[in-house]
């Protein structure tokens, strides 16, 4: 394990600043001892989404960065936490490999591990996968400060339980993640858009029916009357289908995708609530078409402004899914749907496997773990 | 196995036991009597055997949840079996438990061409899956090469591969959602019908994790566009670095084909013999590797791929002509396992995998093992993902080749992991990889995957003596070493 020394714990209660994980196992030990839980954070991009408030001390492992590996020929690529997804995606993209999941990397802010933690990935998910289903292996810290590896650089593993892919989504509540390695994919050859004028209902159609032909679809998405259909591939491949396809093609295009990976497209602008809804790709509409973006083929979708929470959380359920309040709004009650109770206590069992005494991001994922 | 006939009758609980269970299922869905359960002895991996307390085949979810709330009631352990292909004795029996049959389960429930998802039994077979949604074009993307009869939730448990998953992902990559049920009973859906879901990511826990954590009773999984095309490059090399070299060179070309295997000369042979597919019988291997998608960037990649191999100094290049050809040339490599049992009376498939790069120094380590030990080896090999399957053949009815089986695999193992890769790339640990979970874990990733297991089955009644090793607890209870050890 790679490791740097040097590092220089100063004040006990400090827990800025760390650049090792051998440090940051001394300063989750201190916070242990002084049962002072944890706010785990890499670049602080995503502080104020995804989860719940989190009002513990700080713990910043953005200085622990690097990639430690990087082999094209094996597809995988193994970097310190903190190392940003701007600086992955540039090595990468020399080797003319990429991050298949397409995650935002929010002004050069994001983090890999935050990334990993908070399972974000970009347009191209349906068809790329997820950051969840590239993750080969992880390095942890779990709440007992033990340094633990799981999975490792190798496309298949089945040793022991999935610990890497349990991280995904668990906004740091079972860990600190120190290291990491991911599968990555080679760069499509050719990327055209085209653009379709049309309903949501009509898009949602159309996504669905696109995506069950063996064309090189990799990114659907709908706002304000327009179809967006990416296809990345061979370039043979990539031009027959857009003649086959018909719709009009669209210059400028990799603009667009950045904007909405990056979610800086106007529909993000402003301080109003922002929902998420993580829904079967094919269920009708269930929200007003005015506030709402379609993205994932139909399988995730934005909604801006206040909704009603529980006739929200009833809609998602209904189309076989789920809402989360992604940004804005209250922070302090759940931003989540409530889970019955056979999951919460299998959740909260599994929480207190990895953190027995809730040192990790305590509430940040529910008021509960 | 000294056992009276009817095992459940020889002790008051016992007796309890086969009440309970025979209240809630059909005389047709309990085996008690040996002779009628020694079907169900051992899995895929026959070297390991032994017999249950009774073989109940439930063919309800409702059933299936009251024998598991009986066996928690009576703290009797329970071991899920789907199909019984499996390689690494996961779904052998426990002699004080119940062996719970998923194979009656087995019907589409139904199929959403429009959201291209299955939602299906765990007691369906993998490519029935695939046969059902044909009429809508699409299918069901992992290929176990015993797909013909093992099950979903077989898949499932193992996170199984085939030889399409370097593009299309494994089991874990394909399923959206599952209903399982908790070693009391208690049923719960995990996953969802969109791309992710609320809290921690159970399904990915569950997925692989060998029947240790709960029951499968459904699942719903993914399908996809059948490609158009489909087509095959077979290339011959006189040497194993030089089939290494052209693998690696194929996805430093930015292909990523639908499958990509190896095979040496001895798995040639054996297939070339059996399946008659047209291999060169004199190469030192062969690389099978198969594009799909669009007509156009088939025939551009195969293009690619046919002078890459070429200028990598293949001894012969074939391209299958149409999906007869096709068919034809995988034959070979499916049916390498049966052509291999041919040529010896047993043999003993590993699993490790490794980083592609260190192919072809495993393989020389192979041959040198296998010289060592006086054992032959047959390698097919998932060369694309590094998974690499040496069959070591020998004959089981000799207890010298047997004990020499067990090292020779064992040194295998450790070499992958040795290498940077792991025990297992799909077959699980089950009994089998048990005792060398400890080349690849420290004592304390043990632990920590050891607390997992507790946090979903605290009584340990799932699967003992399988996936993980239990050691905390062990000293804790007296009764447990037992349970959790099979010799
Ligand atoms: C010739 C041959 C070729 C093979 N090729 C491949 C291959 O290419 N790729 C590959 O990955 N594997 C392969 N295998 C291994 C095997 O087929 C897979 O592991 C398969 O997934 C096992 O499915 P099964 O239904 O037979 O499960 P079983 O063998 O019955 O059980 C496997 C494990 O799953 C558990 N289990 C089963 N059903 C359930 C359930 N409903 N709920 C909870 N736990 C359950 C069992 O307890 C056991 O631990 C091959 C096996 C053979 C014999």
């Amino acid at each position: 394990m790679p490791c740097q020394t040097g590092t220089d714990m100063t004040e006990p209660t400090d827990t800025t600043g760390v650049d090792t994980s051998e440090a940051i196992v001394a300063a989750l030990a201190q916070a242990r001892a002084r049962k002072t839980p944890v706010y785990i954070s890499g670049g602080g991009s995503k502080r104020l989404m995804l989860g719940r408030l989190c009002e513990a001390a700080e713990l910043d492992v953005s200085a622990h960065r690097g990639i430690v590996d990087y082999q094209p020929q094996e597809l995988v690529i193994t970097a310190r936490s903190g190392t940003p997804i701007a600086e992955i995606e540039a090595t990468l993209a020399a080797g003319n490999q990429m991050l298949s999941f397409e995650p935002p990397s929010f002004g050069g802010r994001a983090t890999l591990g935050g990334t990993l933690a908070c399972n974000l990935c970009g347009p191209g998910r349906p068809w790329g996968g997820s950051i969840r289903d590239m993750v080969l292996g992880v390095e942890l810290i779990n709440g007992k400060c033990e340094r633990l590896r799981f999975g490792g650089k190798v496309m298949k593993n089945v040793a022991g339980y999935d610990v890497s892919r349990l991280q995904a989504g668990a906004l740091g509540t079972l860990g600190v993640l120190t290291e990491i390695s991911l599968k990555i994919a080679p760069r499509a050859e050719r990327v055209l858009t085209l653009a379709y004028t049309m309903s949501a209902d009509q898009a949602l159609q159309t996504m669905n029916r696109r995506a069950a032909e063996a064309k090189p679809l990799s990114a659907a998405f709908w706002l304000d009357g327009q179809l967006y259909l990416r296809l990345s591939g061979a370039a043979s491949a990539v031009t027959s289908t857009a003649a086959q396809w018909g719709g009009e093609r669209l210059e400028g295009d990799a603009a667009l995708w950045r904007d909405l990976r990056e979610m800086t497209l106007p529909f993000f602008a402003g301080s109003a609530p922002l929902w998420r809804l993580s829904l079967q790709s094919s269920a009708p509409l269930c929200t007003d078409a005015q506030s709402t973006l379609i993205d994932w083929g139909g399988a995730q979708r934005w909604v801006s402004g206040d909704q009603p929470r529980d006739s929200l959380d009833r809609a998602a359920a209904d189309a076989g899914g789920h809402a989360t309040l992604f940004r804005g709004g209250d922070r302090h009650s759940e931003v989540r749907p409530p889970l019955d109770s056979v999951q919460r206590r299998l959740q909260q069992h599994l929480k207190h496997a990895f953190d027995p005494d809730g040192i990790l991001n305590p509430g940040r994922l529910y008021s509960w773990l | 196995m000294n056992r009276a006939d009817t095992a459940l009758a020889d002790s008051p609980a016992g007796r309890e036991l086969s009440r309970r269970l025979r209240a809630c299922l059909g005389a047709d869905c309990i085996i008690e009597e040996v002779e009628s359960q020694r079907p169900f002895e051992c899995d895929g991996l026959t070297l390991y055997r032994d017999l249950p307390r009774a073989v109940v085949l439930p063919e309800t979810a409702s059933q299936v949840q009251q024998v598991l709330q009986i066996c928690d009631a009576l703290d009797v352990p329970v071991v899920a079996r789907g199909a019984g292909t499996g390689l690494c004795a996961g779904a052998m029996p426990h002699p004080e438990g119940v062996l719970l049959v998923m194979t009656k389960l087995d019907k589409i429930v139904e199929i959403d061409p429009l959201a291209r998802t299955a939602r299906v039994q765990p007691g369906v077979s993998n490519l029935s899956i695939s046969e059902a949604a044909a009429r809508y074009g699409l299918y069901y993307a992992p290929d176990p090469s015993s797909q013909i009869a093992c099950s979903i939730g077989g898949n499932v448990s193992e996170n199984s591969g085939g030889v399409h998953c370097l593009k299309y992902g494994l089991t874990v990559h394909n399923i959206l959602s599952m209903k399982v049920m908790t070693v009391a009973g208690e049923e719960l859906t995990l996953g969802s019908l969109g791309l992710d879901s609320p809290g921690y990511d159970l399904m990915a826990l569950f997925t692989g994790s060998e029947g240790l954590l709960g029951v499968v009773t459904e699942v719903t999984v993914r399908l996809l566009p059948s490609p158009e095309v489909a087509r095959v490059v077979m290339a011959a090399f006189d040497s194993i670095t030089a089939a290494g070299d052209a693998v690696g060179a194929v996805i430093g070309a930015g292909i990523i084909p639908a499958g990509l295997e190896m095979m040496d000369r001895l798995a040639v042979q054996a297939a070339e013999d059996f399946a008659h597919a047209g291999y060169p019988r004199d190469a030192a291997a062969i690389l099978l590797c198969e594009m799909d998608g669009t007509r156009e960037e088939v025939a551009q990649h195969v293009d690619t791929v046919a002078t890459l191999f070429q200028a990598l100094g293949a001894t012969a290049v074939t391209i299958s002509r149409d999906e007869a050809h096709r068919a034809l040339l995988w034959q070979g490599r499916k049916s390498a396992f049966p052509a291999v049992g041919r040529i010896a009376p047993d043999y003993y498939c590993m699993d490790g995998t490794i980083p592609r790069g260190q192919v072809t120094f495993v393989l020389n380590e192979i041959y040198r093992l296998s010289r060592q030990y006086g054992l032959p080896v047959a390698n097919v090999f998932h060369a694309g993902d590094g998974n690499l399957h040496p069959l070591i053949l020998f004959d089981a009815s000799d207890p010298v080749q047997v004990r020499k089986v067990h090292e020779f695999g064992g040194d295998i193992l450790d070499l992958s992991v040795r290498v940077g890769g792991c025990l297992t790339g799909e077959h699980g640990i089950g009994v089998e990889k048990l005792g060398r979970m400890t080349s690849q874990f420290s004592a304390l990733e043990l632990a920590q995957l050891e607390d997992i297991k507790h946090a979903f089955d605290p009584s340990l009644n799932l699967n003992p003596g399988k996936g993980i090793p239990i050691l905390k607890r062990c000293q804790e209870y007296r009764a447990l070493p037992d349970r959790h050890r099979h010799d």
